[in-house]
Formats: C-alpha cells, sequence, structure tokens
C-alpha cells in the first residue's frame, strides 16, 4: 500500500501536479492551503472525519452555475487513483461534480489512501465492475489539462490549468 | 497523384512544422513504450480484441444497440454519409438548436456533417483548438490526431490578430491558448447539442471511451442537453475490461504521451445536471440531468471493408498516428500529400480505397515506399505496407495497359492487366540488370548518355539527377562458379543468396561476404537464383512478385534440403524471404525458406556466438565508423547483430536513427518523387554530418542506403561486410 501510494505521488509530481498528505483531522487546513479563492465543491459525503463538510472552509458547496464560472478553484471527491500514471478517477454525480471539476482553473481532487490501484489494470478492472453493477461513468484525469495545438505545449487548454491532490491517510 | 511541384510546394511552406511536430511525437513513443514492461503483451491483447470484435461485429452491434436502448438511448446506423448526415439533421432540428458544439472527430469529418448542419442555417464550432483553428482558417486536417500540425505558431497568431483583430495583438502560445478558451467557453455554454466522437464502445455497458486533452469533449457533453456520438461501426469492442490495452496503447503511440490528460468513459446519458450557466440562484444540484443521447454508428464502406480479406485490418485501427509519424515521407510532407478526403498517414490507403474508392487511394499511394517502420509502431499491428501494396495493385489493374511496344521483352512479368510503364521498368529491374552486366561497360556508357537520360526522364521518369547503378561485367556468380571452395571439413554449409545488386552491381560486397563466412568456416555456393520480387512487389505487381518468389523457393529448396542455410546480404531481399513471402507463398513453402535465412550479419553473429573465433576476421583496434540500419532490418530486429559483430571486430560504432534513408528502392529514383527522397534523407545526412560522426566512415546494409548515402555524403560508403574481409 506504501508503495503503491509514494509510486502515485512520484507520478503526480512528474505531471506537475501537488500533492500531499494528510490525517482526516488536517483536512480542512489542508484543503484551505490548497484553494485559490473563490472557491467552489461539491459535498464531501464520507471523505474526511464523520461529520466533516466543506461549510467549515471558504468554499462554497453547491453552487450556483454563475458562482461557478466565477470561481477560480474548484473542490472534489476522486474515486480513485491509478499509481503507475498518477491518474484520478473522477465520477460524474447528480452533484454536478463534472462541472466543478472542470469549469475552473485549478482542480483540488480529494482521494482516501485506500483508494489508490497500483496500476491502470487494476483501475479498469474496478471501473468494469462499477459499470456493469451500476452502469456509470467516469473520467481518468492525469495532470491538469493541455493541448499543443498553438504551436507549444500550453497547459491549460478547456479544462483546469492546475490540479492539486489531497490524499487521507489511511487509519489515521 | 501530387505532383514534383505540390509537394515542393508543401514542403516549402508546411514542411519545417510537419517534420518538427512528427518526429517529436516519433520520439516521444519511442521514449513513451519503452517504459512500459508489457508492451508488447499488450499489443498483442489490443489486436486480439479488435480481431475478434470485426469478427463478430454483427452480433456486438445488436447487443450494443440493445444496452444502449435500455440505457435510455438511442442507436442509428447510417448506411453511408448521406443517411448519417440526414439523422443528424433532424435530431438538431428537433432540439431547435442555433448552435452545435463538436469535439474532434475524424468521423464527423468523414461524413461532412458540418456542411450539412451549416446548410440548414445551424452554428457549428469546433472545439478542439486544432481543428478550430482550421475552421478559422478554413483549412483541412493534415494529420489524424493533431489537425492542425502544418501550422506554426507565428501563423495562427496572423490568423487570429487578422481575424478577430484583439485589443493586443496576440503572439505566444499561451496567449493564443487562453484566447480561444475564452471564446469558444463563452459558445459551448450557450449551445444546445453537443457531437462528440468515439474513440471505443463497449456492448456489454454502452459505455464509450473518448480519448482527449484539451477537456473540450468533457464540456461539450456536460455543457450541453442532447448529445450526438458519431462513430464508425469498427468501434465496438465487447466489454469495459477490454478497454485496458487500449488506454495504455493509444496516447504513447501516437503523440508519445503516456497517456492523455482525459479518458472520458461515458455510459449515456450522463448524471451530470444540465444548467443555464447565467443562473445565479439556482443550485447546480437542482437543475435535474434530462439528456437526449443519440449515437450513430456509420457504415459508409467499413462492412465492404470488412469482407475483404486484405484490407480487413484496416478495421484494427485506433486512430492513433504512430504510422503517420513513423513514416519519414509523412514527416517531410504531412497529410496534405499524404491523405486522402479524410484520412491521412499509411493506413489511410485502407480507409481510403474502401470509403471513398481507389481513385481517392490512388493520389497518395504511391508515398508508402513499404519501408515497414510503421509495424511495429501500430499498436494492433496492422500489416500497413501490405495494404498499399494491394491496393497499389488494384490500381494498376484499374488501368489500360501501357504501349506495349516498349514493354514487349524488357517486361516479361505477369501482370496481364498491366501496370504503368515506369512500374513495370522498375518492377522488373531483374531484366535490366541482366542485360545491364552482359553488355557492361558498354551499357553504362550508353546509359550515361544525354540522350538515353533524357529518354529515360521523359518515358519513364527517372530523374536525371539520380546516379545510374553501374553494372559489372563479371556478376558474382560467374565470379563464385570459377573458383574452388577454399573450405575443408566446415562447420556448416551455406548458400550466399546472389540478389540482383549484389550480383551485378556490388559484386565486391558479395566476394567479402564469401571471404568472411568461409573464413568463419563456412562452405559457401552462390548458385543462379531468381530475383526475389521486391522490385515488383514494391510497385504493387502481387503476380509477378509471387512468381518470382515461388521460383526462387523452388531454386533454393533443393539447397536447403541438403542442409545448407540461406544468407543474405541484402536486407530487403531477407526481409522478403522472412516475412512478405508469407503472403506470396503456402505456408509449407514460406516457413522453409524464412526458417532457414539469415541476414548476412546475423548470420556471423550467430557464427562467433557458437564459439568461431573473431581472430578469423579483420578487425580493428578502436576505429570510429558510422552505421546506418536498413529500415525492413530494423522492423525484423536485425540492427544489433551488425553493430555487434563490429564492435567484436573493434569497431567503435555510431549509429543513426532516422527511420528511412529516403531512396527506398526506385522510389528516389522517380522524377516526382526525387525531391522529397532527398528532403528524407537530409535528415540522415545531418545525423551523418553530427559532431563526432562527420569524421567517422560510413557503412549501411541496404543498397538503397548506399546509393543514397553515396549522393548525400563526400565519403563513400560501404557495406559493413566489406570491412571484415581479411
Amino acid at each position: 500500500m506504501a508503495n503503491t501510494r509514494t509510486a502515485f505521488e512520484t507520478s503526480l509530481e512528474e505531471l506537475g501536479v501537488t500533492v500531499t498528505r494528510t490525517i482526516e483531522s488536517g483536512l480542512g487546513d489542508t484543503i484551505e492551503d490548497a484553494i485559490t479563492e473563490p472557491a467552489v465543491g461539491v459535498a464531501l459525503d464520507g471523505m474526511g472525519a464523520e461529520g466533516f463538510s466543506l461549510a467549515e472552509t471558504p468554499v462554497t458547496v453547491d453552487p450556483t452555475p454563475v458562482a461557478l464560472r466565477e470561481a477560480t478553484t474548484g473542490v472534489t471527491g476522486a474515486e480513485l487513483g491509478v499509481g503507475d500514471y498518477g491518474s484520478l478517477v473522477l465520477t460524474m454525480t447528480d452533484e454536478a461534480s463534472e462541472l466543478v471539476s472542470l469549469f475552473v482553473e485549478r482542480h483540488v481532487a480529494i482521494l482516501h489512501e485506500e483508494d489508490i490501484q497500483p496500476d491502470m489494470d487494476a483501475a479498469v478492472a474496478e471501473l468494469d465492475e462499477r459499470f456493469n453493477d451500476t452502469g456509470g461513468s467516469a473520467i481518468i484525469a492525469t495532470g491538469p489539462s493541455a493541448t499543443a495545438d498553438m504551436g507549444a505545449l500550453v497547459k491549460g487548454a478547456h479544462g483546469p490549468e492546475s490540479v492539486y491532490v489531497i490524499v487521507v491517510e489511511e487509519g489515521a | 497523384m501530387a505532383t514534383a511541384d505540390e509537394l515542393r510546394e508543401l514542403m516549402r511552406t508546411e514542411g519545417a512544422a510537419i517534420a518538427e511536430n512528427t518526429q517529436g511525437f516519433n520520439a516521444g513513443r519511442y521514449d513513451s513504450v519503452a517504459d512500459l514492461e508489457d508492451y508488447e503483451d499488450l499489443k498483442r491483447a489490443a489486436r486480439s480484441i479488435k480481431e475478434d470484435a470485426i469478427a463478430d461485429l454483427p452480433n456486438l452491434l445488436d447487443q450494443l444497440t440493445e444496452t444502449i436502448e435500455s440505457n435510455g438511448g438511442t442507436v442509428y446506423i447510417a448506411d453511408d454519409a448521406a443517411d448519417a448526415n440526414d439523422y443528424i439533421r433532424d435530431v438538431v432540428d428537433e432540439r431547435a438548436a442555433d448552435r452545435v458544439v463538436k469535439s474532434k472527430s475524424m468521423t464527423s469529418e468523414e461524413i461532412e456533417v458540418n456542411d450539412a448542419l451549416e446548410e440548414d442555417g445551424v452554428d457549428v464550432v469546433e472545439t478542439d483548438l486544432g481543428e478550430w483553428v482550421l475552421q478559422v482558417a478554413d483549412e483541412a486536417p493534415s494529420h489524424i490526431v493533431a489537425p492542425a500540425i502544418h501550422k506554426s505558431r507565428e501563423s495562427i497568431a496572423e490568423l487570429f490578430n487578422e481575424r478577430f483583430d484583439p485589443d493586443e495583438p496576440l503572439e505566444t502560445a499561451e496567449e493564443l491558448t487562453r484566447f480561444a478558451r475564452e471564446k469558444l467557453g463563452e459558445q459551448i455554454i450557450d449551445a444546445e447539442v453537443g457531437i462528440t466522437g468515439a474513440n471505443f464502445i463497449t456492448a456489454d455497458t454502452g459505455t464509450m471511451a473518448l480519448v482527449t486533452s484539451e477537456g473540450n469533449a468533457r464540456k461539450t457533453v456536460a455543457a450541453t442537453d442532447t448529445h450526438v456520438a458519431v462513430a464508425g461501426v469498427e468501434k465496438v469492442i465487447p466489454t469495459v475490461s477490454d478497454l485496458h490495452p487500449f488506454i495504455e496503447l493509444i496516447g504513447r503511440s501516437g503523440t508519445g504521451q503516456d497517456i492523455t490528460s482525459y479518458v472520458s468513459l461515458l455510459t449515456p446519458p450522463v448524471d451530470t445536471p444540465v444548467v443555464d450557466f447565467t443562473d445565479d440562484q439556482t443550485p447546480l444540484s437542482e437543475f435535474d440531468s434530462d439528456r437526449d443521447f443519440h449515437l450513430v454508428l456509420i457504415d459508409n464502406g467499413r462492412l465492404e471493408i470488412r469482407d475483404d480479406e486484405h484490407l480487413r485490418e484496416t478495421l484494427y485501427c485506433i486512430r492513433c498516428s504512430a504510422c503517420s509519424n513513423s513514416c519519414a515521407n509523412f514527416q517531410s510532407v504531412g497529410g496534405h500529400a499524404f491523405g486522402g478526403e479524410t484520412y491521412s498517414g499509411g493506413i489511410a490507403t485502407g480507409w481510403e480505397a474502401g470509403i471513398e474508392g481507389l481513385d481517392v487511394a490512388e493520389e497518395f499511394n504511391d508515398l508508402c515506399t513499404g519501408c515497414t517502420r510503421c509495424v511495429n509502431a501500430c499498436p494492433v499491428g496492422i500489416d500497413i505496407p501490405w495494404i498499399n501494396t494491394v491496393v497499389r495493385d488494384r490500381i494498376n489493374r484499374d488501368k489500360d495497359a501501357p504501349g506495349e511496344w516498349l514493354v514487349d521483352g524488357l517486361t516479361p512479368d505477369e501482370e496481364e492487366d498491366g501496370a504503368p510503364l515506369q512500374k513495370r521498368f522498375f518492377g522488373n529491374f531483374e531484366t535490366v540488370a541482366k542485360l545491364g552486366s552482359a553488355t557492361a561497360p558498354v551499357s553504362n556508357w550508353l546509359a550515361e548518355t544525354t540522350l538515353s537520360r533524357r529518354a529515360m526522364d521523359r518515358i519513364l521518369d527517372i530523374d536525371p539527377r539520380r546516379d545510374l547503378p553501374t553494372f559489372e561485367r563479371e556478376t558474382l556468380v560467374d565470379w563464385a562458379a570459377s573458383r574452388d571452395s577454399r573450405v575443408e571439413d566446415p562447420e556448416r554449409r551455406a548458400v550466399l543468396y546472389p540478389d540482383l545488386y549484389t550480383n551485378h552491381v556490388q559484386v565486391d560486397r558479395g566476394k567479402a561476404a564469401v571471404k568472411v563466412l568461409e573464413s568463419l568456416g563456412v562452405d559457401v555456393v552462390v548458385p543462379p537464383t531468381p530475383s526475389s520480387g521486391r522490385a515488383p512487389l514494391s510497385q504493387g505487381m502481387i503476380s509477378t512478385a509471387t512468381d518470382h518468389a515461388e521460383r526462387v523457393t523452388e531454386s533454393l529448396a533443393p539447397h536447403i534440403e541438403d542442409g545448407r542455410d540461406v544468407v543474405v546480404i541484402e536486407p530487403s531481399d531477407h526481409a522478403m524471404f522472412t516475412r512478405e513471402y508469407e503472403r506470396l507463398l503456402d505456408e509449407a513453402a514460406f516457413t522453409d525458406i524464412a526458417e532457414n535465412s539469415y541476414e548476412v550479419f546475423e548470420y556471423v553473429f550467430g557464427l562467433l556466438d557458437n564459439g568461431a573465433s573473431v581472430d578469423s576476421l579483420s578487425t580493428v583496434e578502436g576505429a570510429e565508423i558510422a552505421y546506418h540500419s536498413h529500415c525492413q532490418q530494423r522492423t525484423l530486429g536485425l540492427e544489433a547483430h551488425t553493430v555487434a559483430v563490429l564492435e567484436d571486430c573493434g569497431y567503435d560504432v555510431v549509429t543513426s536513427d532516422v527511420e528511412c534513408c529516403g531512396m527506398a528502392g526506385s522510389f528516389g529514383y522517380k522524377s516526382d518523387y526525387y525531391e522529397l527522397s532527398m528532403d528524407v534523407g537530409d535528415r540522415l545526412r545531418t545525423q551523418l554530418r553530427d559532431d563526432g560522426v562527420q569524421e567517422r566512415a560510413v557503412v549501411a546494409s541496404g543498397t538503397s542506403c548506399l546509393e543514397q548515402i553515396d549522393a548525400l555524403l563526400e565519403r563513400q560508403p560501404r557495406h559493413p561486410i566489406e570491412l571484415l574481409a581479411t
């Protein structure tokens, strides 16, 4: 597990993604450090200690569309991590996690350590099971959005320009 | 077919940007796949999934349709472009949409849905930044993955500044990207319908995979309430778990990224709420997620491709662009020359022949030289050169027979329906070479007269700027017959295959090979043997090539049966025996020759490895040389043997890493392609003139490569076997 996490962190760093580890009780402070205001988010059910809520942070939960467009940062959970790629698996919820992670310049994703899969094979196997059970959708997101269409590689095309990952440590 | 003038103009205007980008992608591919421990396994898995899926396509389409419909979506299988466009127009009309936003989709370009919708007064906006640049510029894509690869940053800046007249002129890539993002961002949130492609669609859950980096495909789906996905019928695969190898391979094989920023796995309709982006009162979660989903699957010739045993593999293509980026000619001219109506690069021949017809494939098919560098690069192992050869053969047969007055006697081939004269000349080079040797040196003097060169230029389109081969009066076969074998109690016995060039032109390398093998304890014979058929095959003359293959195996079989190995100097002929003959011969005949044939350095390597002493050869102490391996030799994994043997003999070896020298057999002789051939060769020249390389003697394995290097450099190159002979 520790190896998988380390591999995940290394992969993220290679992508230029900042990654921070925290225990549940430190989640609020870590989020505050990670965001650039104005920040919006989706409720993080089950993400932190029982009762953890983004309400204790400067993050506006479940914003209006206009507030979303004016926000700099979007905070969401991530369903899985992929160790060897530094990928995040983002789900699409009816709380608009897809919009909050996409229509912002900075995406802060929060992930449970035990949800980090060692490799893509394992991650796809997990998705295969979930999709067959519930017919869900997901985005495998790796690093910030990027384009090379304007004559050089530029980070920040239609999606976020920067990604920040917070890993919530196991059993802490 | 593009003329020399058109190719020259493309190389002048677009060549630099194309070369920089494709070579960057290609280098990235090598780096990225090197990190994959199970690269070959993943390719095999990907290939096998596609093979099975295309075999089972009708059932998978039924299953997929059922799945999508039970998820609440609609599936429409369109016979052709017009059928697909009619359906999409109806969907857009029913939604009363003013604007349609699109993410990048080659299939939607194939059907030209933009034009169809624009006729209805709908505003169609491409949101992929490269596609948008082309939409603004009104230009066609030059690459299947990076469509605006031919445009430099400067030309995009000029275009935007002229068209949009921004307050501050745009200059950097960051400024251009930000400008496009803002402009398109406003249009996306204001659109009703989103059109995407689909890289893969799984029949089990109805999940589609979209491989992107910019995030525009995500926005195209998330910001609209009607999603139309347009894909070829070949995109369906059985299960979600089958996505795995493709997710790992597609980015690496194409642009050399380990994975693109986003792989969207969508099982529509998605749960994301459909919001009004101007609403400042209602929280996001209170909008509902009513979305219509239409999957438009397009046949447009694909089911006929499926029934065509030679083109069928085309349908395995995942449109990654590896065959474009690894192609030496593509690196020089890009998809505007090396492409048809929609698709570009090596595999485009299959797509365009199947979808549009032979006449469209003919426009660019000659640009595949059969170098095979795309074969190992292709993540699903498509034999792209073979598809190009088959299509070339069909194009030849579509044409009227050329003027028999000149062909008779010179071209005793099997092409009853006739290939064009130039192709038949090169395809039957064996006859020319035999005549050339028989009448040398008179033939050489005659060939070089101004009158002859003019005639060759005019009738055969042989470029007068190329030197012609000089035929030797005494062939290698004659020389070998006139001497006694020098080996008593041999370790092994071999046939040295007298390929056309070694036998008639570069006889010295043949003599060197005989001496080297004898020094290592091999009994060598050099019997008269027909030419391999490489020349006719590369002209698309498959019947003639097959005739050669049969005669070669017939004449070598007794030797093989007698326990002799077949040693081949010319890599393109060795590749015929061990690769191409599989297509031309029955399995037993192919196996017999393939398993007993060795490229000469592969053979020497084996002899040394089995105890022969390097001291029997001519050795040096640290002499510096530069080695250019042959494209087909590298595809077969045989570059390393030459390097290892040369190092064993004491040489300090640097190797080139260009995909091809540009000569490619007859290609570089043809007037239309001479300049392209030299442009490709220029990359090799640059490497051979690098610091630390430019003083080195040059050796190269292929006849064509030797001729090209001879034309490129002052230094006269040799075949490496000549270094080893004592």
